[in-house]
């Protein structure tokens, strides 16, 4: 499983009921339902990861993330988990709203724009990053919003949210103790744990 | 032998399961003894676990898959999706088909002999609801021993009834595949049946029903109402690609007589229907969809009314069925997300309007299979052919 999968896998309570958003071919949900008890349902628009989903047994809806979650009422999952996608929708900090909304926490993992490669990338060759968390060409890339580390944090501390949890991931390895320590520089790929403050 | 293509389930032979025991039905009445004809593809296995029911929509009937006869010009209605290697694997699958009550292909319905009387039920016969089909339909299952089915199927009025043997039956059923149906029809979709039944009961031909008695049948009747209902099964882009706005000959003739090909082809539609079906039954299905609504019972909350079920569901829609519009089927994904059952719902992008639930497509292929392999995984199904 993906380094940011394996993390969420253990972050994850036993028996939650989750939503997963841009839940790809479902592997983050089948884990989390054989080892945890987990039910819920992902939320997809690529065709092929659907038939994946339905042929491992992942409950899945084909549902456009930009839409929003109208469909599903105010805290009524345990958490909600977005991998990889927050970068590619139209209003991120709506979905984040959104998120938190239909849960108390959640879980978001996106590619750290300010990850030292990238740097590398635009501060001193003067190119658009192309990396493995970032493996599109700057014209043809789904990913519309990109950010960092710090951007996040920032979004969060202005929506009062609390960061309950912070990780990276590099590539398929987990971060070591530089990581840790300077995450926007040398954090490939985000991974936070969001809880709203306020009770609804 | 017969030449068949590889993926068909070949050469199929109706049968005929009779009851005696009466079968109340929710108008009121009680059905004293009836017939249910059937066609089954594929071997039940020992454990009798691998059985998959396919319920047929509004015109339909046993006849889902395979042919009659060697000059059987085309295979059964559903012949896309059931054979060796397709969706519904008859290498895996022992698949029930039938013909339902009120219908008037081999199954008790208006057109039978009325044993009280000796004559035609014709417009006596009782009205039958989706669930009295449903319960006539798990006797069928009693009499072949099964007990639960590994999936119940249906398109369009097929997956209502597929949905409401979910509720009745929960612990019958094993998983529920709804294609191109709704929850309930909306006031458009009455009025469309309303026009279909006008036109059939306002034919001089009709005599209340008794046409039979009088050696004559609504024939333009029918073959109006099936002219509009073929109208709602297409789309608008599917027409306009099939016909356009092509006339039949080069010069306009300001007359009525055909002069555009959608003419020439609604009509050809209209007349064959309407020589082969009959007008009750016509009138009895349209009903059964008009009051299928199980929320009904439950305020109008269709969460609430899905509650009972308990099997894993897979909803299909299409892009440019209008008929149930995809916002129907997501309607009842909705529902069954609320009510924190498994299910999972797809929107298949297609051009044929409602009638795409019959067609082969690859998308619709892809995922009507991948849910029918994890079905047969999970139960351990064997290949039993």
């Amino acid at each position: 499983m993906r380094a940011d999968l394996e993390l969420i896998h253990r972050w994850v309570p036993e028996g939650a009921h989750i939503l997963d958003l841009a839940c790809g071919d479902g592997t983050l949900l089948e884990a989390l339902a054989r080892d945890k008890r987990v039910t819920g349902y992902g939320l997809e628009i690529d065709p092929e990861g659907i038939t994946a989903c339905i042929a491992k047994g992942v409950s899945v809806l084909e549902q456009n993330l930009d839409e929003g979650l109208v469909n599903f009422e105010d805290d009524t999952y345990d958490l909600v988990v977005m991998t990889q996608a927050l970068q590619a929708l139209r209003r991120p900090d709506r979905m984040l709203d959104e998120m938190l909304r239909v849960a108390r926490e959640c879980i978001i993992t996106f590619p750290n724009f300010a990850y030292w490669r990238h740097r590398v990338h635009l501060g001193i060759r003067g190119y658009m990053p192309v990396s493995k968390s970032l493996p599109h060409a700057w014209y043809d890339t789904p990913n519309i919003h990109l950010s960092t580390f710090n951007d996040f944090e920032h979004l969060c501390r202005e929506k009062g949210l609390r960061i309950t949890d912070r990780a990276v991931g590099i590539g398929d390895h987990e971060g070591h103790w530089a990581t840790r320590l300077w995450p926007n520089l040398f954090g490939e790929i985000a991974i936070f744990r969001v809880e709203r403050q306020n009770r609804r | 032998m017969p030449e068949f293509p590889d993926d068909s389930v070949g050469l199929v032979t109706p049968q005929t399961a009779h009851f005696d025991d009466p079968l109340a039905l929710a108008c009121g009445r009680t059905l004293p003894a009836y017939d249910l004809v059937y066609e089954t593809y594929g071997t039940l296995n020992a454990a009798r676990s691998n059985a998959v029911l396919i319920c047929h929509a509004l015109s339909g009937h046993h006849h889902a898959a395979g042919y009659h006869g060697t000059d059987e010009r085309k295979p059964g209605w559903w012949d896309a999706h059931i054979g060796p290697g397709k969706s519904i694997d008859t290498n895996r699958f022992f698949v029930v088909s039938l013909n339902n009550l009120g219908g008037c292909h081999g199954s008790t319905g208006p057109i039978s002999l009325n044993p009280a009387t000796g004559r035609q039920w014709g417009p006596d016969f009782p009205m039958v609801t989706v669930s009295d089909w449903v319960h006539s339909q798990a006797r069928l299952a009693d009499r072949l021993g099964i007990e639960r089915f590994a999936a119940v199927i249906g398109g369009s009025l097929g997956g209502m009834q597929a949905l409401q043997w979910s509720l009745t039956y929960p612990e019958r059923v094993a998983n529920a595949v709804i294609i191109a149906a709704t929850p309930k029809l909306s006031a458009q979709n009455i009025a469309f049946n309303e026009v279909a039944r006008q036109a059939i009961r306002s034919d001089p031909d009709f005599h209340d029903g008794w046409y039979a008695e009088h050696a004559t049948a609504p024939r333009r009747g029918l073959k109006l109402a099936r002219m509009v209902g073929h109208i709602t099964y297409l789309s608008e882009d599917a027409m306009g690609s099939k016909f356009g706005r092509d006339l039949r000959s080069e010069d306009l003739n300001f007359g009525y007589d055909v002069e555009f090909q959608v003419e020439s082809y609604l009509r050809y539609q209209g007349d064959t229907f309407s020589t082969a079906f009959d007008a009750n039954t016509y009138l009895l299905m349209t009903k059964a969809l008009d009051y299928f609504d199980p929320a009904a019972e439950h305020g109008g909350v269709l969460a609430d009314a899905v509650a009972p079920s308990r099997c894993p569901f897979l909803v299909v829609s299409f892009t440019s069925d209008w008929r149930f519009p995809p916002s129907r089927s997501r309607e009842l994904a909705n529902a069954l997300t609320r009510a924190g059952k498994p299910v999972s719902y797809v929107n298949i992008d297609s051009p044929h309007g409602h009638d795409a639930f019959l067609l082969p497509e690859p998308r619709y292929q892809a995922v009507f299979a991948a849910f029918m392999c994890r079905v047969a995984g999970e139960l351990g199904l064997e290949e039993t052919a």
